[in-house]
């Protein structure tokens, strides 16, 4: 209640690709509000044609990511009160992605790249072969554990200054996936995957700057698992296996 | 572009010249004790096997290494790419080369 009648100065950004431009408008605060509450209030209540995205509202489903104040954040779990800047706060969509309209970017390209990175898992039993037991206190698993919980979400991909700087970039989400795969004792694609993660814009162009790391809202190291896939790579290169 | 042949060749360069820049930084403040006289250095490194054998890998790995970083910030930077920008990495890795063993020769051999 103590927010009764106070109001938050919101600079959101409207149009697309060769057409956008910051936009001013009173939101009023309310208590635990999230960033994407102050964008579905405006939505619902001034601008019915604004168009962003969002799916579960509880930081799973990995669609609402937004730039907010000049940061890559999943907007449904980022409390407004812990990012204002001063009495504003200023929401723009994602880096190093195509805006198709307001704050909805095209998200295409981002996950082609998982494709490019072969990051889909390659079956080595057949249904009438038994569950491999796998300890959940083997190197591999605690390695592929820990990138496992992606949500997809791009805020890795639009922090990354490579992939501003170098279009061919896999980006860390997509290598990521890769890595968690290559330490899967159950997937058969692993020389297949090293060799389509040292391609052009593979994993050793990675400059190791952990923009990835620092902002990815799930708090996963994207820039350990790179370095995980340099080594694998290098080893397996030396070894002439790829 | 970097691929992880250069990639590699890069690390492998690196890790031979951490020990010779240790070593190398090591010299200099021996080698300063009481002065520091061009007669001084020339008497230790003139004719010495062991002096040439490790400022000539030192220039050999610094080539390769240097060559290669810069290859990538003519890339991320200047968008170069392809035949050019392997002629460029090419160029550069004489370049230095060339200036490096001049200035080994002029130490050890001349």
């Amino acid at each position: 209640m103590a927010n009764k009648g106070k109001t938050i100065k919101v600079l959101l950004s409207r149009g697309d690709n060769s057409n956008s431009a910051l936009k001013e408008y009173e939101v009023p605060a309310k208590e635990s509000q999230t960033v994407l509450d102050v964008v579905t209030w405006i939505q619902r209540n001034l601008e019915p044609d604004l168009s962003y995205r969002f799916a579960c509202r509880v930081g799973m489903c990995g669609s609402c990511a937004m730039t907010v104040n000049g940061k890559p954040r999943w907007t449904c779990r980022t409390h407004v009160s812990k990012v204002m800047d001063g009495d504003t706060i200023t929401i723009e969509p994602l880096r190093n992605m195509p805006i198709i309209k307001d704050l909805a970017c095209d998200l295409n390209e981002f996950f082609e790249k998982w494709t490019k990175a072969k990051g889909h898992f390659v079956p080595t039993k057949t249904r009438d072969d038994s569950v491999q037991i796998i300890s959940p206190k083997e190197k591999s698993r605690r390695e592929a554990n820990a990138g496992i919980e992606c949500i997809n979400c791009g805020v890795c991909y639009a922090s990354c200054d490579v992939v501003e700087n170098d279009a061919s970039y896999l980006g860390p989400a997509a290598l990521n996936r890769a890595w968690t795969l290559v330490n899967d004792v159950r997937d058969g694609g692993r020389i297949e995957r090293l060799k389509a993660v040292t391609g052009d814009g593979g994993c050793q162009s990675c400059h190791s700057q952990q923009g990835c790391t620092t902002y990815c809202p799930n708090t996963l190291n994207p820039t350990r698992s790179i370095a995980g896939l340099k080594k694998a790579a290098a080893i397996a290169t030396l070894k002439g296996e790829m | 572009m970097l691929s992880i042949k250069l990639y590699i060749a890069q690390r492998l360069t690196a890790m031979l010249m951490a020990p010779l820049v240790l070593l190398h930084l090591g010299v200099m403040i021996y080698a300063i004790q009481g002065g520091l006289s061009s007669g001084e250095i020339l008497g230790r490194t003139q004719g010495s096997f062991f002096w040439g054998l490790i400022y000539g890998l030192f220039v050999v790995a610094l080539s390769i290494h240097a060559a290669i970083g810069l290859r990538v910030v003519i890339y991320e930077w200047l968008g170069v790419t392809g035949a050019r920008l392997n002629w460029i990495t090419t160029a550069i890795v004489i370049l230095l080369l060339g200036l490096g063993s001049k200035a080994v020769y002029a130490v050890v051999m001349s």
